[in-house]
């Protein structure tokens, strides 16, 4: 593989004009003072508590994500032009998203496959037909973007359903600005810490019923779901009430919250819960972390649930595979963000370029996440190739195919000093009823083993500060 | 707010309280063990100190009889046994689970006590503690609740959840000083009182230790420590913050504050006013006479159903 594009340095050694003040500034401070600065990064992570959990280790039921105290740079003309295609690519998810559950226009003109959507696991039969307020599915989408040279960037994935991370982009923020302030005064760096305002905005937006102060509330599956932190962050910083399940009740169609006053109408619920445990009544009978009627009380239109119920049918990697044909349909437009070229295995003939090339490309499960369930080939030794060939030829639907990206890179602190490691980026944008906010940047994700190009930080990658610079 | 905050916030700071008063325990009996006592009335302090903690039963299904406890099991169960659900380190374990659970309800410096306590927990060993070991180990879990107490009264804004925060507190506090007075009460009665040896002296000397009351009770009765005036330090000296009265004042004031902002009193209310009427109108003579046995086994009884009365109105 030909060596990546690093963000900081050229292939000649010349410093990009961006990263030139942080290139001097690395240069010149000594390593020993970096790697205390990141020590002061983790014990100030672990104090205020901001860990995750892995699910299935034991004895790690709290970890903190590595930091990388290098910040990332982002142009102000390259987020520019990042805007305005993740833009364009969420309203074409809720286009997609309303007629899917709705005409089905897309299906009839051919443009997706039938089977896509009432074969896919995520659609949600109940949805047909109902109108959701606003018409706005998705109102909080993570989409995650790669680069591979200085003009392109792929969307990699969209996620539709509840996209975490955002709680690390702001609090790298924090972290940068009380370590690192000599860097701020050099740099013009957009800030992110409009976001919780933007959110608050948003939610507030998304109201069933008039009236001047809506209520609403952030569900949470609980102190023990790996983003309980990032829940009980985004309700701290909104100044809004953190539920679980069983602090909710619905009478009459009608949401209520327990207070310590009585009950208390609810007409917002941010849900970090997956469709499937949202309510016992309508789907898994078993979910303990539901609310029995939340379901009928949202058909009722009585409260909004963001993001909507269903959404999922439009964040699998087998339809992300259709998305720029779906922005065309909708919106009459070229896609301002291209995808990365995807083999459907669904398909025989793009089964048969994947099987004769396991060793070249990535293989994922079409509904996997979290960076489980994949093949990096040219990572990968002949056995797990061989186990990935047999569970293609048993299931091909079930995986798409892609080639090996060169994700660009960006100067790391390791061990031995500063070094390339592969990133991305998830940048958040949220949809209301009034408009689209985008705060500049988003959570990069590092590999911080060297050549990985696994950034999941189930899967040990860290997180980076990232830098919009303003002009 | 939610009833499951207020709920958390209660449990919290009783779990800090809790730990807090575990750790006087075991402070106490160490002590005593190193008193020298006359052979024929040996006293098991390490024993009664397990009574006083209020887990005998659970001591006794695994260490046998009280009688025989010794300082490693004891030290062990009522500070680290993750068995134990009222252990030190348990206390800790729940009050950070609650604390997790209602972190925006939390001001950042009392998380950081909480949570930051609960790292430094884990650097103790959890047996075979040498003696300097375990006097820093209760040095600090003591130090625990005095920042966590310090933190709620220097951050936290005057509404609600404060209220419910304090309340659990002095429900808790109210709980160990009368079960204190409770397993001790027999070294407190007129019939010991012409023993007066220097035993009995340690003994009532350790009941204010417990509490921290020592150098109180000189202050306040300018006498030396007669057990008589210990039950009335305790009990109804009002300026004695560890006492059931100034208890009682504190939590009168904690609910009636909570009723005021939701412009609604109901049972919790009524019944506190109720047992801080009791403990205004009488005076030690008065409770000496009528049994001190009976009048601190009515009050636990009452403070029970105190707690189960906050439970009932404001914390479901």
């Amino acid at each position: 593989m030909r060596r990546a594009f690093d963000e900081m340095s050229c292939e000649d050694g010349t410093v990009r004009q961006a990263y030139d003040s942080l290139n001097r500034w690395l240069s010149k401070v000594p390593h020993e003072i970096l790697d205390q600065r990141r020590k002061e990064a983790e014990f100030i992570f672990r104090r205020i508590g901001i860990t995750f959990a892995v699910y299935g280790e034991q004895n790690a039921q709290e970890r903190l994500i590595p930091f990388d105290i290098v910040p990332r740079i982002i142009t102000n003309e390259e987020w520019g032009r990042l805007s305005k295609g993740l833009e364009q690519r969420v309203k074409a998810l809720n286009m997609y998203i309303s007629d899917v559950y709705g005409k089905r226009e897309v299906l009839k003109a051919g443009i997706v496959p039938e089977d896509l959507v009432y074969q896919n696991p995520a659609f949600r039969p109940e949805m047909n037909g109902q109108r959701v307020p606003h018409n706005v599915y998705v109102h909080i989408a993570g989409i995650d973007i790669v680069r591979t040279d200085p003009d392109t960037f792929y969307v990699l994935e969209d996620n539709a359903r509840t996209p975490s991370g955002v709680s690390y982009m702001l609090e790298n923020r924090e972290i940068m600005l009380r370590l690192f302030p000599e860097l701020f005064a050099q740099h013009r760096v957009a800030p992110v810490e409009k976001y919780a305002d933007d959110l608050l905005a948003t939610l507030r937006s998304l109201a069933p019923r008039g009236g001047s102060e809506p209520n609403v509330a952030i569900l949470t599956p609980g102190i023990y779901n790996s983003a309980y932190y990032e829940h009980s962050f985004l309700a701290d910083k909104l100044g809004v009430d953190l539920v679980e399940g069983r602090d909710l009740f619905v009478k009459d169609n009608v949401v209520f919250m327990r207070t310590t006053e009585g009950p208390k109408r609810v007409d917002v619920i941010y849900r970090r819960l997956d469709d499937d445990f949202i309510d016992p009544l309508a789907f898994r009978p078993d979910s303990v972390l539901g609310v029995p009627g939340l379901m009928s009380a949202y058909l009722s239109g009585n409260v909004t649930l963001t993001n909507a119920v269903g959404t999922g049918v439009a964040d699998d990697k087998a339809v992300y595979s259709y998305m720029p044909d779906i922005i065309r349909f909708y919106l009459g437009e070229e896609p301002l963000l291209p995808n990365v070229p995807t083999w459907r295995c669904r398909e025989p003939e793009h089964l048969s370029y994947v099987l004769d090339h396991l060793s070249e490309l990535v293989v994922k499960e079409v509904h996997g996440s979290g960076g489980y369930g994949m093949l990096v080939g040219p990572m990968a030794d002949k056995a797990q190739i061989e186990i990935f060939r047999a569970k293609l030829k048993h299931d091909p639907a079930n995986f798409i195919a892609q080639p090996t990206l060169a994700l660009s890179t960006c100067p790391t602190l390791v061990e031995k000093g500063i070094a390339p490691r592969h990133v991305d980026l998830r940048p958040f944008i949220l949809t209301g009823s009034d408009k689209v906010r985008i705060v500049p940047g988003g959570l990069t994700r590092v590999a911080m083993k060297e050549g990985s190009l696994v950034v999941n930080s189930s899967q040990g990658g860290g997180t980076k500060d990232t830098w919009v610079l303003d002009a | 707010m939610l009833s499951r905050t207020a709920e958390n916030l209660y449990w919290l700071s009783r779990y800090v309280e809790r730990a807090d008063c575990l750790a006087r325990i075991l402070d106490v009996a160490q002590r005593l063990s190193y008193t020298p006592v006359p052979t024929e009335a040996p006293t098991n302090e390490w024993g009664s100190a397990v009574l006083t903690a209020g887990c005998a039963e659970e001591f006794v299904a695994r260490h046998g009889p009280l009688e025989e406890a010794n300082e490693d099991h004891v030290v062990s169960f009522l500070a680290f046994d993750l068995d134990n659900p009222s252990s030190i380190r348990n206390c800790f374990e729940v009050a950070r689970t609650n604390a997790r659970s209602v972190r925006t309800a939390l001001t950042s410096e009392m998380w950081d006590v909480i949570n930051s306590s609960w790292i430094e927990l884990r650097s103790f060993p959890d047996k075979a503690l040498s003696r300097e070991e375990l006097a820093r180990f209760l040095a600090f879990v003591k130090e625990t609740s005095l920042r966590f107490d310090g933190a709620t009264f220097r951050t936290m804004l005057r509404n609600d959840a404060y209220w419910f925060t304090r309340a659990g507190a002095h429900v808790e506090r109210a709980d160990n000083t009368a079960r204190i007075l409770d397993v001790k009460y027999h070294v407190l009665l007129p019939e010991q009182e012409h023993v007066g040896g220097p035993l009995d002296y340690f003994q009532w000397a350790s009941i204010l230790r417990s509490v921290s009351a020592l150098t109180a009770f000189h202050w306040v009765y300018r006498d030396s420590v007669k057990p008589w005036l210990v039950a009335d330090l305790l009990i109804l000296n009002r300026a004695m913050p560890r006492s059931l009265a100034s208890c009682y004042d504190n939590l009168s004031r904690c609910l009636d504050d909570i009723a005021g902002a939701y412009g609604r009193q109901g049972p919790a209310q009524r019944l506190a006013r109720t047992t801080q009427a009791r403990l205004s109108n009488r005076t030690i003579e008065d409770i000496f006479q009528s049994g001190l046995h009976e009048f601190i086994s009515e009050f636990i009884t009452d403070n029970n159903k105190l707690a189960a009365e906050i439970t009932e109105q404001y914390l479901v």
